[in-house]
């Protein structure tokens, strides 16, 4: 039996942190693939990383900077055309606080 | 031979002598459509009104002289480019029903030189795939066998073009999403290199990887549709503020005296031997024109995969965090409070290899694992890109498969997703260091399904990639096949 990278208990808590949820059977497959996944990561621990620098870019950049000039915007109705709920020109979402 | 099977610059040559109209033009892609979409399933949305009305533009243009890059030119684009007005799905259920209020600087650029939008094309949902099957909208299937997939992520585009329902069409490319498709679907597929196409208005997979792409049927149309797209943009912070060569000045030029590399570690073991001995034979065609073939090593091939498969599902987590039931797109209803509707809208609003990214990224991330999957991942990235600087230091392009076997069957691999993931194995490490690469049909299987070539340049260099892909395409002397629908 291969190692178990991740439980059926993590996935449930990533799921939660990640604003996710699955049924018992889904939650399942999940479980079996993302091991899978996973220990083919492994492969990663042949490879000595001792004093190399982590790359995150592909090309070096500097920071982008602008003028902080006022420019053209959207108009509040055309940014609220797509929302599923709106009302009074903000966003509407179901009760946060009892 | 019917007008939507030519090229952009045949077509642009019959448009400035007057043997022929944009409306013509885009009337025959529409009748290829109306005769050939219903096997190919290239397309999430079609634009044939508002076509007709550009291309009717695009003639009076034409009438009083101004004939632009583009213009009268019936184009697809990948449905995860915003168009303003037109629904923008990326191939998910959370997004069918967005309209963007915006064009994406790929959209305007190529509006701006006159283009003619056929439509969006299908892809795997948030371009995560490799064979356009993870759609919300169904499959696409290729063009050349109808039970095999085209590819993916971005199938549709690569299956328009190959099936000739649009002269050309844009992707995007993460871990091979153009070159994939592009080879195996029979045609041109550029992925410039990072910073060289603005991305402003592309709905993000991985943003350290994501690049903007042609898919075309020949090296001049690449040439042409990267002429229109490439360039620096100020509401695009990664994209670099470099001078732009005119990529056309670089086709006829010949490779007399160029150094080819080719790594040893991309002719390996389970590469389909149809697929290695067309490949075989591109080695012979550019020895013919002049390049010098030598082996050249890139040792940290065999780790791009796990890499790619930490980096680009951390990074894609995070970008798909905005998809929250509020701002846009769909929301369950059957959320109680806000906790419920989050969870219950994406559980709902995405699909299975969407959620297993985000679980995979989601937990590379997480406290107590950082270090081991995401900095890991992110130094040994830093070693496939010094392998490919040193490289370069021996040759001026890399030559390599682009797909390890040629299009599979559709469901092949649905329920196994280590063995899709494999099949990027040869244009992932292009992503993960930049550099630009472009995928050119070498040949067909003896069951007449295409192959493709792959060649790899430094940063910037996509001139020099034109120049090698459109020598390599005239000495080549392929039979020029079309797929039979």
């Amino acid at each position: 039996m291969e190692k178990i990278k991740i439980s059926q208990d993590e996935v449930t808590y990533v799921a939660h942190l990640a604003r996710l949820e699955f049924g018992e059977e889904e939650k399942e497959k999940f479980t079996f693939q993302l091991n899978e996944i996973l220990r083919y990561m492994d492969k990663l621990g042949e490879v000595d990383t001792a004093g190399v620098e982590p790359m995150t870019h592909a090309i070096a950049q500097k920071n982008a900077f602008r003028e902080d000039a006022v420019g053209v915007s959207l108009p509040p109705e055309v940014s609220l055309a797509n929302a599923p709920e709106s009302r009074g020109g903000c966003f509407q979402v179901p009760k946060v606080i009892e | 031979m019917e007008l939507y099977s030519l090229t952009i610059h045949e077509l642009l040559d019959k448009l400035r002598k007057g043997e022929t109209s944009s409306v013509e033009i885009t009337a025959s892609v529409f009748g290829r459509i109306d005769a050939v979409e219903k096997d190919v399933r290239a397309y999430i949305t079609l634009m044939r009104e508002t076509a007709l009305a550009e291309a009717a533009r695009a003639d009076e243009a034409i009438r009083k002289g101004g004939i632009g890059a583009l213009t009268g030119i019936p184009i697809a684009l990948k449905d995860i480019c915003c168009t303003n007005g037109v629904r923008t799905t990326c191939g998910s259920r959370i997004l069918q029903n967005f309209i963007p209020p915006y064009d994406a600087t790929v959209v305007e650029k190529l509006r701006a030189a006159g283009a003619v939008f056929a439509g969006k094309t299908n892809m795997d949902e948030f371009a995560m795939g490799s064979s356009t099957e993870t759609s919300f909208f169904g499959a696409t299937r290729n063009p050349w066998d109808l039970t095999r997939i085209p590819g993916g992520s971005s199938g549709g585009s690569a299956a328009a073009v190959a099936a000739g329902e649009c002269i050309a069409a844009l992707g995007s490319d993460t871990g091979g999403s153009i070159r994939q498709p592009a080879a195996l679907c029979g045609v041109v597929g550029m992925k410039p290199t990072y910073g060289r196409v603005s991305r402003f208005g592309l709905v993000a997979f991985a943003s350290s990887l994501d690049q903007i792409g042609p898919f075309t049927k020949d090296v001049e149309d690449c040439a042409i549709l990267m002429n229109v797209i490439a360039g620096y943009d100020p509401r695009e912070s990664t994209s670099v503020p470099e001078e732009v060569p005119d990529y056309r000045q670089f086709l006829g030029r010949g490779i007399e005296g160029w150094t080819v590399g080719i790594p040893k570690e991309y002719f390996i073991a389970g590469i389909d031997p149809e697929v290695e001995a067309a490949v075989r034979q591109t080695i012979r065609v550019v020895e013919g024109a002049g390049a010098r073939c030598i082996e050249v090593s890139l040792p940290h091939t065999e780790y791009c995969l796990a890499v790619y498969y930490i980096v680009a599902p951390a990074e894609a987590c995070s970008n798909l965090a905005r998809y929250d039931g509020v701002k846009y797109g769909f929301r369950s209803e059957e959320g109680r409070d806000l906790m419920e509707m989050y969870k219950k809208t994406r559980a709902a609003g995405f699909g299975a290899e969407v959620k297993r990214r985000i679980m995979i990224g989601t937990y590379a991330l997480s406290s107590g694992y950082y270090d081991a999957y995401y900095k890991k991942a992110s130094q040994v990235r830093a070693l496939i890109k010094r392998d490919f600087d040193e490289a370069f230091a021996k040759c001026d392009v890399i030559l390599t498969p682009t797909t390890p076997t040629p299009a599979f069957r559709i469901g092949e691999k649905t329920d196994d997703p280590m063995q899709m993931y494999l099949s990027d194995i040869f244009t992932i490490s292009t992503n993960l260091a930049g550099i630009p690469g472009i995928s050119v049909p070498c040949g067909f299987t003896a069951a007449g399904l295409p192959v493709g070539v792959q060649f790899l340049a430094g940063h910037f260099q996509e001139g020099q990639l034109i120049q090698f892909a459109s020598a390599y395409e005239k000495q080549a002397h392929l039979e020029k096949r079309r797929p039979t629908l």
